[in-house]
């Protein structure tokens, strides 16, 4: 079986992804900063649909462009930020954070070049559970060997839900 | 144009995670700041899930657990942000300076 992985789809989605992820530590007001965050999740889920993760792309969508978008669109209503957006947006120290972080991105680079080797140029494949029963895998693998993880998300879950309601509580 | 190989996602996902950091390291806004936080947990999620196409079920279900915490740490963050806001009267984060000397 082939990929559906077409090299135009491949840069076209990349392209979007990285330019609105640049929009996002650019742009001064913070809701334009979350619509370009919102086009960079969808582009990641196009990249899931052709890694032949459908399940993954879903939630996705759903949780990440549905959901906690939705929640720093209604933080970023709450608080007032007329007056942030006229102040300067970055601090002190940027040129030496990005210089930083572009070593890291030429260090990430490096060890890229040198162990090419390491993944095996094509993808596997005999690989089974793919876009068929893609979903009925991930419950399995959710509800068998990852049984103990998965309970402790959903403990996670709760603790935060009551953390984020006692920091956003005027008196408790 | 070649192939599509791991290595391209990988390089794409580098690319993002290099963007968050930049983020989280040079803005002001907090807000932002959780955005970048976001980018960089999704710069690494591509990379399992490049790497479930060849090893097997495990990234994807990693991937899933990731964007479990990623939704745990937005709610805790933003609520974080009300409260600072409601304090300070701002969203830059060198102005939070309670536990600085």
């Amino acid at each position: 079986m082939n990929p559906v992985a077409t090299p135009f789809f491949f840069y076209f989605l990349a392209i979007m992804a990285i330019v609105s992820a640049i929009a996002v530590i650019t742009r001064r007001n913070p809701v334009h900063a979350a619509l370009s965050l919102i086009v960079t999740l969808l582009s990641l889920a196009g990249f899931y649909l052709m890694l032949y993760a459908p399940f993954v792309a879903a939630v996705q969508i759903v949780l990440y462009a549905g959901g906690i978008m939705v929640l720093f669109l209604f933080v970023i209503m709450l608080v007032n930020l007329e007056q942030n957006i006229r102040e300067y947006q970055f601090n002190k120290q940027w040129i030496v954070a990005t210089i930083a972080s572009l070593a890291l991105g030429g260090l990430l680079l490096f060890v890229y070049r040198t162990g090419r080797g390491a993944f095996p140029s094509a993808f596997y494949q005999s690989y089974r559970g793919l876009e068929a029963d893609n979903t009925q895998q991930i419950g399995i693998w959710l509800y068998g060997n990852y049984m103990l993880p998965f309970e402790i998300a959903s403990l996670l879950l709760l603790v935060a839900i009551v953390g984020a309601v006692v920091m956003a509580k005027k008196r408790i | 144009m070649a192939e599509i190989t791991t290595m391209h996602y990988l390089v794409v996902a580098a690319a993002l995670f290099i963007i968050g950091t930049i983020g989280v390291l040079t803005r002001r806004n907090v807000v932002i700041i959780l955005m970048s936080i976001e980018l960089i947990l999704n710069a690494v999620n591509l990379n399992l899930v490049a790497f479930s196409r060849l090893w097997g079920m495990h990234g994807q279900v990693f991937a899933i657990f990731v964007i479990t915490d990623a939704a745990a740490e937005a709610a805790v963050g933003l609520g974080i942000i009300i409260a600072f806001f409601r304090n300070k009267e701002t969203v830059n984060v060198d102005e939070v300076d309670l536990l600085k000397w």
